[in-house]
């Protein structure tokens, strides 16, 4: 799984990780990406964020793919200095793990270095797991949470036990499972802004499910799929907390909840 | 009338002109001459790879489970007595409908005298018909009829119940031992016209998603088999 | 019925599809029945992943030697007393088909359920040549009596209730007692088996599709649950097969390599009822059977598609599983997309057949959940060959403008980081501030389509990428709490 390069880089010193902290958490939920660093540097790792923008999905998923190469370009040059490229995403890990290659097929120069470099990106929770072979984290959170199944983590990344084994370590955290877990949250990117009342419709769905499972706190390991679940139960006036799965894992469950308001200023 | 002789042209130059082949590769020619003369048997589910008596009761169990019924009868002479048996539970006139099949038309049909049995095709008046099975297939609990000059197939589709004689001994594992005795059976490769697998009696799910039996065929699949395996 | 394309006005179909409160029923309904019975129909056979595997092989093999396999087949079919007739596109098929019935004075043509027939929109055509087509699939013969088209590939009549079938055969089966009870579905079932049963009875032509060609033996094979396949090639006096080029295999084992993930990927069951190999017409001494046989193998651009991107589509076995577990199509329904094949599987094929032109808004409305892939058992790439499609429309230009400069503007700031940061922080600073209150926004411009329905989270304030630098020029640790 793991390069031979950094796994002896590995015994020497303490992996060397680049956050690929995705273009939504940077923008809209920063904590989330302190959330991924501190369970990172919990589970031994030296963590840094290189300049980034995006790793190209949108372009890549609206057929643009100069602009997608480009950006796969710039993705590779800021991270491959690393020995793991770690994304708090499994749709953004996914992106580059499994499309960056496409980009480059037939191109002797470019085939060899995205290989190498695609080997070594992985989705938060799967990479503690399956890669560090973290089994439990130092966390609390009081609350029957629930879990939905990102596709591309799920679909493309193989991401389902790994979420679950560790949330299975927090103290005071239930884990009530909700019908249809893998099934869309109607998201899709720039889908739900070309085709807004079918991604509705899919997410009332999912609302409904969410509120069926009697969970207080809804996570997931998509910050996409997170704000719009979160957007449907908050416009119907739910009472569900939705957070990234990293937040739980990294004891920073108590600030406010996606979409919930930030709490007034001290002094 | 035939497709005018350009149409098959400018569809075979098309696909090989996609493919960026001729039709005179000989390797290509080989390798469908070699694919077609070995037919290659694929996967074969473990499911039916059973000793002949677990077989058996693995294709009873599936026919039934298809909603097929079933009569276990120890010789070919307990038929027509199970047939009669069968129309008498269910209030259907003592009469049927079968094909000259000469091991159909070997049975005691003297045992059951109160039967009236005729011969031929059906023309959709006739409530019950009787076929003699080439096969059963344990791994989905499926029957293998030929058309043939003794085997009419609207028999098994026309008649709201079909019965169906099928030997113990016949009763394969997969549909790949099936075509094996198909094969032997027909060696210069002309099949009968029609081949006809059944699997429980005629449904639809059409309205709702609700399944309901009987929709054009047979309301009623019964198969009446016949002996211990071989 | 009609092949008539609303498929560039999918959006105005969808919205009218989700406030059809009778057909959400319906498909709530019929949804995870078909999702559950292919799960439990698998979880009985472990080998349906290397069927899976064989089958994608088989198809692959048969595809790259299809020239071969085809002559092979037509050999074969005519030794058995048959003809195969090539068509070129939907036309030509329109023109052989109607060519045999008026040769033998067909006035009724019974059919079984096809999806080719639809696709040459053959049924317009007879009547139009005064020949009148019967369909005898149950869900094909309901939505053929409301003037419809099929809204799923093998749930025909999915979108429908049963109360609008009972009104619908109140108003077409005039010779039955008014006052009859079909409150069960029983009673619809044997209301349509003895209409039906006449009509079969009488029909001078009968025309199915096929499910499966068989290159060695020449045979065509074709799977119903109902029967109705059989009586239509059995009782007329001719027997028609319409089927595409890409059905074939090369023996009859490949075929059954088939049809073991076929029924279980389409109704969940381990075989469908009725698997018919026809082989040619009726033999000298057969007591049945059609006089004729006759095979329409119809190209309508399936060969082009060979040589590209596309080719892996023509591995499909028309199933259905894609569209049970599509969101957008449990959603939406069939009719949305527009022509006639819906879902997943439609949203490739469609484009390749009436032109990217008018069908770029199907492969654009998927959100790429990637389930089709996972469940299609002939292991199609679908999501990759919709993005196939999205390609090809952003590169003929044919993105709506707004989309077009949106994409346009954000690639330019993605590729310039110098910029980018500067301006995501500026701007996550302002919508911060602005709904730091209320922690979300009811209304956002430029996002209309998702506040109508769902709230937008204010971010929390500077980006990431900002607060890391700042954190790291001060020389406090990653860990500090957020300031």
């Amino acid at each position: 799984m793991t390069a031979s390069s950094a796994s002896d880089a590995a015994s020497s010193r303490p992996p060397r990780v680049g956050l690929f902290v995705t273009c939504l958490v940077d923008t809209i939920r920063p904590s989330v990406g302190f959330a991924a660093v501190k369970l990172l540097e919990d589970a031994g790792c030296d963590v840094d964020v290189p300049r980034q923008t995006c790793c190209g999905q949108p372009a890549f998923n609206s057929g643009d793919r100069v602009t997608t190469r480009a950006l796969a370009e710039k993705t590779i040059a800021a991270f491959e200095s690393f020995d793991y490229v770690v994304a708090p995403s499994g749709s953004c890990a996914g992106m580059i793990k499994t499309h960056y290659p496409e980009l480059f097929v037939g191109e002797p120069d470019w085939s060899g270095r995205v290989e190498r470099f695609c080997a070594k990106v992985f989705e938060l929770t799967s990479f503690l797991v399956d890669v560090l072979g973290v089994t439990r984290v130092e966390a609390r959170y009081d609350g029957t949470v629930t879990y939905h199944d990102s596709c591309s983590g799920l679909r493309e990344l193989q991401v389902k036990a790994q979420p679950r084994q560790l949330l299975a370590s927090v103290e005071g955290l239930a884990l009530t499972e909700l019908a249809d877990s893998d099934t869309c949250c109607g998201f899709g990117g720039t889908f739900c802004v070309k085709y807004p009342m079918v991604s509705d419709a899919i997410v009332g769905k999912k609302a409904d499910n969410i509120l069926a499972s009697g969970a207080d706190t809804l996570l997931a390991g998509d910050l996409g799929c997170l704000m719009n679940m979160a957007g449907k139960l908050q416009r119907q006036g739910r009472d569900v907390a939705v957070r990234h799965v990293a937040e739980v894992l990294a004891g920073m469950g108590d600030g406010p909840a996606i979409g919930a308001p930030a709490p007034a200023k001290k002094g | 009338m035939t497709s005018t002789p350009s149409s098959r042209d400018t569809v075979l130059a098309s696909v090989r002109r996609a493919l960026g082949v001729t039709s005179r590769e000989a390797p290509r020619r080989q390798e469908v001459e070699a694919r077609l003369a070995s037919h290659p048997a694929g996967v074969i589910p473990a499911r039916a790879q059973l000793p002949p008596a677990e077989r058996l009761e693995l294709f009873k169990a599936m026919a039934l489970g298809a909603a097929s019924s079933l009569d276990h009868l120890a010789s070919a002479a307990e038929v027509p007595g199970a047939i009669a048996a069968y129309l008498s539970t269910r209030d259907l006139p003592l009469k049927l409908l079968r094909g000259a099949d000469p091991r159909l038309a070997a049975l005691p049909w003297s045992s059951a005298p109160q039967i009236d049995v005729w011969i031929g095709p059906s023309d959709g008046r006739q409530p019950v018909g009787l076929s003699h099975a080439f096969a059963g297939i344990a791994e989905s609990g499926t029957l293998v009829l030929f058309s043939g000059a003794d085997n009419p197939t609207t028999l098994n589709f026309l008649p709201d119940h079909h019965l169906v004689v099928l030997e113990a001994k016949d009763v394969v594992a997969d549909y790949e031992t099936a075509w094996a005795r198909v094969r032997a059976q027909f060696p210069d490769g002309q099949l009968p016209r029609a081949i006809n697998m059944i699997t429980g009696p005629s449904r639809s799910a059409d309205i709702e998603q609700t399944l309901l039996l009987g929709a054009h065929g047979p309301r009623s699949l019964h198969v009446l088999l016949v002996g211990a395996p071989s | 019925m009609s092949v008539a394309i609303t498929s560039p006005e999918f959006k105005q179909n969808a919205t009218e599809a989700l406030a059809d409160p009778q057909l959400q029923a319906a498909l709530a309904k019929a949804g995870p029945g078909f999702v559950g019975k292919r799960r439990d129909a698998i979880a009985k056979l472990p080998e349906f992943d290397a069927l899976r595997d064989s089958v994608r092989d088989i198809k692959n093999h048969t595809l790259a030697h299809l020239d071969l396999y085809l002559e092979r087949f037509e050999e074969k079919v005519r030794e058995a007393g048959g003809q195969v007739h090539f068509a070129v596109d939907a036309a030509e098929a329109r023109e052989i088909i109607t060519g045999i019935c008026q040769r033998l004075d067909a006035r009724t043509v019974t059919k079984s359920k096809s999806m080719v027939s639809e696709e040459i929109g053959i049924n317009d055509h007879l009547a139009a040549a005064g020949i009148t087509p019967v369909e005898t699939d149950l869900g094909e013969y309901i939505i053929q009596i409301r003037g419809e088209s099929p809204s799923h590939i093998i749930a025909p009549a999915i979108h429908l209730n049963k109360d609008q079938v009972e009104a619908d055969f109140r108003r077409v089966h005039t010779d039955l007692p008014a006052d009859r009870d079909l409150v069960e579905p029983t009673a619809l079932l044997a209301e349509a088996r003895g209409e039906l049963r006449q009509r079969f009875l009488a029909a001078d032509v009968g025309l199915t599709g096929a499910n499966v060609l068989v290159a060695e033996t020449g045979a065509a094979v074709i799977v119903t649950n109902e029967g109705n396949a059989d009586l239509t090639q059995t009782l007329p006096k001719a027997h028609i097969v319409l089927a595409s080029i890409e059905k074939l295999v090369p023996t009859l084992e490949d075929a059954h390599q088939l049809l073991r993930v076929l029924a279980r990927s389409a109704s969940g069951q381990d075989m469908s009822v009725y698997t018919t190999f026809a082989c040619g017409p009726r033999r000298a001494l057969d007591p049945d059977g059609p006089g004729e046989f006759h095979v329409v193998l119809l190209d309508n651009g399936r060969s082009a598609m060979l040589g590209g991107t596309l080719k892996e589509m023509l591995r499909c076995i028309r199933c259905g599983a894609c569209m049970n577990h599509c969101p957008v199509y449990q959603s939406v329904g069939g009719h949305a997309y527009g022509w006639v094949y819906p879902g997943p599987m439609g949203s490739v094929l469609t484009p390749a057949m009436i032109g990217i032109d008018k069908g770029a808004n199907l492969p654009n409305a998927s959100t790429f959940c990637g389930r089709c892939e996972e469940v299609c058992p002939v292991r199609i790439p679908l999501p990759k060959l919709l993005r196939h499609w999205r390609q090809q429309e952003f590169e003929r230009h044919l993105t709506p403008a707004p989309q077009r400069y949106g994409l346009k503007l954000w690639a330019f700031l993605a590729r310039n980081g110098w910029l980018y940061r500067p301006a995501t922080r500026l701007a996550m600073r302002a919508l911060s501030l602005f709904g730091r209150d209320k922690g979300r926004f009811a209304s956002m411009p430029l996002a209309g389509g998702w506040t109508a329905t769902r709230d937008f989270p204010a971010p929390e304030g500077d980006t990431f990428q900002a607060q890391w630098r700042a954190r790291k020029a001060a020389g406090t640790t990653s860990r500090s709490p957020a300031p």
